[in-house]
């Protein structure tokens, strides 16, 4: 691993973003739209400080999901992950240049939602707002790391896209974010149970309940950042310097 | 650099049936063939790339794949790997940084290929001729002693193609090997030493004249013809 160039990595990929002002106004601006139309289809301020925090950990996860996922299927069918296997480029120079790129930008766009949130649409938040930006990064690598994963398995563009429900979908019925897990029959909980995404929506939970930093608030995060740490690993053993 | 028995299999059927050849320091390579003979899957072995069977790729004195060859092979696709959404001198910027290049190797290669004028153009905008020199530019960076070419003068005029030819003959006087691989026969005069393949095979390993004096063909298109009517035992 190298310093230098997991640096220039990272700022090959936001200079890629800065060419493509749409995806960019769309990373923005998506999340935020979203929660002004919640916040208006609610019209009742108690339920939006419940569910506002929940969705402003699932956006980042869900959009570095896809933007990875896809972003890493052009790098492999557009041969330039196979011109980097052949240079002095660490395969974990490649994911942290990633992560890092888009680590900043969810930083940007859960600034951006949080902010138009608590301001204008008067969401309440019990804990800091510090920890909820904290939170939505690891959430969005979470879901960086996954998408990365993920994009071994497609092997066409239409197949990355098709990942998104299939890996974030049943993520996102079971985490408790619409029916509290203690609600649903054993079998669907125990499975809720190993889902990373379980404990990154329990983090906000966590967040719109208490001011003070929890156990359970500690043990979410360790969680998201063990699954985050563990699909890195399966990610990376998925780039090949050799291919058959 | 040398190649020593090598086997590769795509898909269970063999590619490449037992390969072996050597090339010099400083020679210009032509890897002649139809296309499917396999050429694609020789470049992949020799860059490290290629899940191979058997046999070995020595390059530079070091097995094919080294770490330590990384700085020192310049590769390009047959398709353009590069990314299209960045302008020609990021590309070049970034791979740069890659190899540990200077910023002014990165001037120094987009001038040899002729892109001064498109560097700061986003390379999807880019004709095909100058993707493949954009291509081309990166793996000339850091200034590596073996370069591998894989159909790097596709769509390009009679015009530009002497002149990277031109440029192909500079590098190798200069020391650096290079094997380039085409389909089309005429750019094969141009070249030092020929590997004409055919079907995973070499048909024939030799310098251009020896090989229109052995055929007793001047044009090396109809030399190859001979070639492969001489192996298959019918009369050319």
């Amino acid at each position: 691993m190298n310093l230098r160039i997991t640096l220039a990595t990272t700022r090959r990929i936001l200079t890629q973003l800065r060419h493509d002002h749409r995806t960019v106004g769309l990373l923005v601006g998506v999340p935020t739209v979203l929660m002004v139309l919640l916040r208006y289809v609610i019209e009742q301020p108690a339920i939006f400080d419940r569910l506002g925090p929940l969705l402003l950990g699932v956006f980042p996860f869900v959009v570095m999901f896809i933007v990875t996922s896809v972003g890493t299927l052009r790098e492999r069918t557009g041969g330039t992950l196979e011109r980097l296997m052949t240079m002095p480029l660490g395969k974990l120079d490649l994911l942290l240049g990633y992560a890092l790129a888009f680590g900043l930008l969810a930083v940007v766009q859960v600034a951006v939602a949080a902010t138009i949130s608590m301001i204008w649409l008067g969401l309440d938040l019990a804990g800091p707002v510090g920890m909820l930006l904290l939170v939505a990064v690891l959430n969005a690598l979470l879901g960086m790391a996954l998408g990365l994963f993920a994009s071994a398995f497609a092997r066409t563009e239409f197949q990355a896209v098709q990942f998104m429900p299939a890996f974030i979908l049943p993520q996102v019925l079971l985490c408790g974010l619409f029916v509290p897990r203690e609600q649903m029959a054993p079998v669907l909980e125990q499975i809720s149970v190993v889902l990373p995404l379980t404990y990154a929506v329990d983090a906000m939970v966590e967040l719109t309940r208490t001011a003070e930093v929890t156990g359970t608030l500690a043990r979410d995060m360790s969680v998201v950042a063990g699954c985050t740490l563990l699909a890195l690993v399966l990610g990376a053993a998925t780039l090949r310097r050799r291919t058959p | 650099m040398s190649v020593r028995g090598l086997r590769v299999d795509r898909g269970g059927r063999p590619v490449l049936r037992g390969l072996d050849f050597d090339v010099p320091r400083g020679a210009v390579l032509g890897l002649l063939g139809p296309s499917g003979c396999g050429k694609t899957t020789l470049i992949r072995s020799i860059v490290g790339v290629q899940m191979v069977r058997g046999g070995t790729v020595t390059v530079l004195g070091r097995p094919a794949g080294d770490p330590e060859l990384r700085r020192l092979v310049g590769y390009a696709t047959q398709q353009p790997a590069v990314y299209t959404d960045l302008t020609v001198a990021e590309n070049l910027r970034y791979f740069g940084s890659v190899l540990g290049a200077s910023r002014h190797d990165a001037d120094r290669v987009i001038a040899q290929v002729g892109l001064a004028d498109q560097r700061g153009q986003l390379v999807g905008t880019l004709s095909g001729g100058q993707l493949s020199r954009a291509s081309l530019a990166v793996a000339l960076l850091g200034g590596p002693e073996l370069v591998v070419l894989d159909e790097p003068t596709v769509g390009l005029d009679p015009l530009l193609r002497q002149e990277l030819w031109g440029l192909f003959h500079e590098l190798a006087a200069g020391g650096v090997t290079l094997i380039v691989s085409s389909h089309v026969m005429d750019e094969a005069s141009r070249c030092d030493r020929l590997l004409l393949m055919r079907e995973g095979d070499i048909l024939a390993d030799a310098a251009p004249a020896a090989l229109r004096a052995r055929t007793g063909r001047q044009d090396l298109e109809q030399a190859f013809l001979h070639l492969i009517s001489e192996r298959e035992g019918a009369p050319a």
